[in-house]
């Protein structure tokens, strides 16, 4: 599991790759934090595009962002969710949280 | 029925086993050939089931988690388990979706709702001391199915 991040004018995206599960997700978690609290981003993007696997932990980590982003005035989107992953984000509700794209995956 | 094969796995309560559980399981349920999205499926419940065993159970000590699986010609798969943690209070409660005792590592609370969409039965059982045991229950349609 690995995460990039790159912020374009107030814009903060971050690359999730590999399998997002509670033994990575604190690592994770804390990349992001920091870089989000560094720029005060408008919008924080999660991109989903190359995670393989996510259980719970992973709608943990994205309640989190949500809180961050609420708490910094910001707002939280997630992106280019594979069909696996939306079925799990779907169960949490998360659609009423984030804004959610529900467009296939951009390759 | 008797089943068509069977397995036993244990190992220390590691957060990085988490991934080699569910991928050992997925290898062994393999047999029944089943769809990338129950693989899937099956993966997710067995994370959500040793996570909770890790953070919950075990409360982070290392300590060991037991698995069992067995497969049936009827295309059912059954997944135990196993840790001899703190055991469960209230079953009930704990299998709320949301309610969680750790919001502070952000756990979700839904470990136990994922696992129940994710499978055709969930059954918990529990004694304060003593330890936990999740089964999971999944019949499987296959790609032939």
């Amino acid at each position: 599991m690995s995460v990039r991040i790159y912020l374009a004018e107030d814009i903060l995206t971050a690359y999730l790759s590999g399998e997002l599960d509670h033994h990575v997700v604190r690592t994770i978690r804390e990349e992001i934090d920091e870089a989000a609290e560094r720029a005060h981003p408008a919008v924080l993007v999660l991109d989903f595009r190359d995670v393989t696997f996510m259980d719970s932990s992973g709608i943990g980590l994205v309640m989190g962002r949500y809180a961050l982003m609420q708490e910094l005035g910001g707002e939280l989107k997630i992106e280019n969710l594979p069909n696996h992953i939306k079925k799990v984000m779907r169960l949490a509700g998360l659609e009423r949280l984030a804004n959610m794209e529900t467009g296939g995956v951009r390759k | 029925m008797k089943p068509l094969n069977e397995m036993k796995l244990s190992f220390p309560s590691k957060s990085a086993n988490e991934a080699f559980a569910r991928t050992a399981v997925a290898a062994f349920v393999a047999a029944l050939d089943p769809t990338v999205d129950e693989l899937t499926d099956i993966k997710t419940a067995v994370s959500e089931a040793v996570t909770n065993a890790i953070v919950h159970g075990y409360r982070e000590s290392i300590q060991t988690i037991y698995i069992t699986a067995a497969i049936y010609p009827d295309n059912r798969v059954v997944i135990r388990i196993r840790d001899k943690g703190c055991g469960i209070e209230d079953i009930q409660k704990a299998m709320e979706p949301l309610y969680t005792t750790s919001p502070e590592g952000e756990r979700a609370g839904l470990g136990f709702a994922v696992m129940q969409s994710l499978c055709d039965k969930v059954k918990v059982t529990s004694r304060p001391g003593k330890g936990t045991t999740v089964t999971l229950t999944r019949t499987l349609t296959g790609r032939n199915g």
